[in-house]
């Protein structure tokens, strides 16, 4: 099946959260208390790798593995972004976790954390529900 | 080798590795790094209700689901092959700030004391889980993206509206971190 190369992407990745503190609640009050370097390292290191991966995949125009070509969209400025940004932020200092880490917090043994998940896509549903009233990105 | 992999990675091994997933995702299959898309298909698979906003193709997405479930996996499996033999080191200032909050267990990622299945009924899981979670899940889909769409995705392809929505997450964590967070716990003790 062609998804299970992004399920071995994935847990990969999810190994890197556990190994690398990404998923603590220690690391984010951390980072919001200005009390370490850690998350800032790790989140710079990252935009800068990205960078550097996006910059020559365009520069070289790189196909995929399977020869289909690259593509890249623009992002549109919108209110949801500012809004919808400081309402995260609020949550992630909270929960200690952006989308990501909540799976591997629960993979990881934190098992109450799925509480948490199935309050984020509650929350990603009302979001959609009022959307046509609040007007968040809309693709 | 183990012994080296079962310490805490330092952050600019962590940093290259989590970069390498955009450059990754891309090469495999075109795909856009973007972890809270996948809470936005899975209302679109389970509870569309109708609405607009969860009616679009979400089966070519099923991919950003497979990655979500490798991450739950590559989580258990850190945890249960890799873990770190020693406590966490945290600084002793943020420790010294979480004590007197009322944190005490700070031995493991998570404090016991906070996220454990016994807080679930009770107004402290109430606000860590169910409040933090509402937030996290109603806030990265209205800001259309959260860390790795935003703010690593994003600002990798040189987007403005990322780099805005990456302070508006800061601001946020900060103001809740430094001013509410004080007060939840002054809530719950």
């Amino acid at each position: 099946m062609k998804n299970i190369k992004y399920l071995v992407v994935g847990i990969f990745f999810g190994i890197v959260f556990v190994k690398a503190e990404i998923i603590s609640w220690f690391r984010i009050q951390e980072m919001f208390q200005l009390t370490s370097f850690h998350m800032y390292g790790v989140i710079g290191t990252a935009v800068v790798v990205g960078m550097i991966s996006v910059f020559l995949i365009k520069k070289f125009n790189i196909k995929t593995f399977s020869g289909e070509a690259i593509t890249f969209e623009d992002k549109k400025f919108n209110k949801g972004q500012i809004i919808g940004g400081l309402i995260f932020g609020v949550g992630w200092a909270i929960t200690g976790a952006c989308p990501g880490p909540l799976f591997a917090q629960i993979g990881s043994g934190f098992g109450v954390v799925i509480i948490t998940l199935l309050s984020a896509i509650a929350g990603t549903w009302v979001c959609g529900k009022v959307s046509h009233k609040i007007g968040p990105e809309n693709e | 080798m183990i012994e080296l992999i079962k310490q805490p990675w330092h952050w600019l091994a962590g940093g290259i590795m989590v970069g390498l997933t955009v450059p990754a995702l891309l090469l495999l299959g075109n795909k856009k790094f973007g972890i809270s898309s996948s809470l936005r298909d899975i209302c679109a698979m389970c509870v569309p209700a109708d609405i607009p906003f969860f009616k679009y193709e979400w089966k070519k997405k099923v991919w950003n689901l497979f990655f979500v479930a490798g991450i739950l996996i590559g989580g258990f499996i850190a945890n249960r092959f890799l873990q770190n033999p020693n406590y966490m080191v945290i600084a002793q200032k943020t420790q010294a700030i979480l004590f007197q909050y009322g944190v005490k267990d700070f031995t493991g990622l998570m404090p016991a004391d906070i996220f454990s299945w016994h807080n679930l009924l009770t107004l402290k899981g109430f606000i860590f889980f169910v409040i933090g979670g509402f937030l996290v899940g109603f806030g990265t889909r209205y800001a259309g993206g959260c860390t790795s769409g935003h703010s690593i995705m994003g600002l990798s392809n040189l987007q403005w509206p990322s780099l805005v929505a990456t302070m508006a997450f800061m601001a946020g964590g900060f103001i809740s971190a430094n001013f509410l967070l004080p007060v939840i716990f002054k809530l719950i003790q």
